[in-house]
């Protein structure tokens, strides 16, 4: 059980989410970051022209995705120290469930900044979420699986050149195109009280990429670490 | 004895860039002097004789990348991965080329010099993610781990570009474009078709002629470094 692929996933995730619980220093400057977008969001705007609800969908979407992108890095950092990846990767464990893991601690990590974000969001911007919230959950795990993947499997790679920091938004955001206008375009209609169905054409979207980029990122993680 | 395979390649490559080079300026004569002027757009339609072939070789440059990142991760021969490179470099020039007449041709026509519509923006983030290939290779001093993870991005592009085109076509069918965007696509009259097609192919000409170069330039560095570092040791 410990070496399957689950079993070495849940470790490596779990491993991730107690460091990360136990300093709290990527979650609080995510959650810092987050707000700040907001509140800039919130002034970047004529307010007696674009009300608070036009500008809503797309401030939501922007403080996730950015917020999430200051996490993603930290996953694959945390193994750079005293070269740990290198101990994770001889342990007779399957690579994909590394990634999986990495992938797992990821989504731990963007759900709870989102979740935390969400309310403070419909605070700042005076929305009412809750009447729509569990359609509005479905569409932001939706939007995220996909990035998270391509994030966690670019970190990989990026934490292993120069700038690094550098490196990963600008090979992530083209992946965040699609998901991003997908979601702004769902999360407003949501919000204005129009039903799910209106939007089947963007969830099928949302859908495909998620398992599109899910499939290619399990099956390239390979090709980005082995030494 | 690689080196001079290298240098003879290198020959090979200046002959039928060169040639393209002659056959472009014939086409420009063909296109500036020998082709009917379009009836609503006048002399700016001229433009896509260089617009559009640009376009099909920056994007052939770049499917080539893909096709041999994949390639490469699965045969691991140093070769394919230089070739990659080489032709990601080739399809920037040719996307700065297309991305340059597309708004000047823009402002005339659309009176905009920019439009978000499903071509131009997943043509942009194409363009944008090659210059993010680039600036990886630049970041990775393995040759090999460079190989590695330039593949990866090369594979992630041809999956995201499908997909960048259909949201922005999706986003633009909610919200229909200004009527000036739907003033229809030209249909060709024969004398502009061949003119097009000769440029196309002119370009594609020259296409192969800068990749060979580049490639080239490539391997005569590699041999080069080699040659040092034998020097020191």
């Amino acid at each position: 059980m410990a070496n399957s692929l689950w079993g070495t996933a849940v470790a490596v995730a779990a491993k991730d989410l107690r460091i990360e619980w136990r300093t709290k220093t990527a979650f609080a400057s995510s959650i810092v970051f987050a707000v700040l977008v907001l509140a800039v969001f919130y002034f970047s705007r004529d307010p007696s022209v674009v009300t608070e609800l036009d500008i809503a969908p797309a401030a939501l979407w922007v403080t996730f995705t950015f917020a999430a992108m200051l996490g993603l890095n930290r996953a694959f950092l945390l193994e750079k120290e005293n070269r740990a990846l290198d101990g994770l990767l001889l342990t007779p464990v399957p690579r994909t469930g590394i990634f999986l893991g990495k992938l797992l601690g990821n989504l731990g990590f963007v759900v709870v900044v989102e979740l935390i974000s969400l309310p403070l969001f419909a605070v700042f911007f005076n929305v009412r979420v809750l009447h729509a919230l569990p359609q509005l959950l479905a569409v932001t795990a939706m939007a995220t699986l996909a990035f998270v993947a391509v994030g966690t499997l670019l970190s990989a790679m990026v934490v292993r050149t120069r700038f690094a920091e550098l490196m990963l938004p600008i090979l992530l955001l083209p992946f965040l195109v699609p998901p991003i206008i997908g979601a702004v375009q769902t999360t407003a209609g949501i919000l204005a009280g129009r039903p799910l169905s209106d939007f089947a054409g963007w969830l099928r979207l949302l859908g495909a990429f998620d398992i599109a980029f899910v499939t290619v990122c399990f099956l390239l993680f390979e090709a980005t670490v082995e030494e | 004895m690689e080196r001079n395979v290298a240098v003879r390649s290198l020959t090979r490559g200046w002959a039928l860039t060169l040639s393209a080079l002659l056959g472009l300026a014939l086409v420009y004569v063909r296109a500036a002097l020998f082709t009917p002027i379009e009836g609503t757009q006048g002399p700016a339609q001229k433009i896509f004789y260089v617009h559009v072939p640009s376009a099909w070789a920056s994007l052939l440059a770049f499917a080539v990348t893909g096709v041999l990142s994949l390639l490469y991760l699965r045969r691991r021969e140093h070769k394919l991965d230089t070739i990659a490179d080489a032709s990601a470099e080739v399809g920037l020039v040719f996307g700065v080329v297309m991305l340059t007449t597309g708004p000047i041709w823009g402002k005339t026509i659309w009176g905009a010099w920019w439009a978000w519509d499903a071509k131009l923006t997943s043509t942009l983030f194409l363009f944008l993610l090659f210059v993010g290939y680039k600036v990886l290779r630049g970041a990775v001093v393995d040759p090999e781990t460079r190989a590695r993870f330039s593949a990866v991005i090369g594979i992630l592009a041809l999956v995201l570009v499908p997909f960048i085109y259909f949201s922005v076509l999706m986003f633009r069918t909610l919200h229909p474009a200004p009527p000036v965007l739907r003033a229809g696509a030209p249909t060709l009259p024969g004398a502009m078709l061949i003119t097009l097609l000769l440029s196309v192919l002119v370009f594609s000409v020259l296409y192969v002629g800068f990749l060979m170069l580049r490639y080239c330039l490539s391997v005569l560095r590699e041999l080069r470094e080699e040659e040092a570092a034998d020097g020191i040791s």
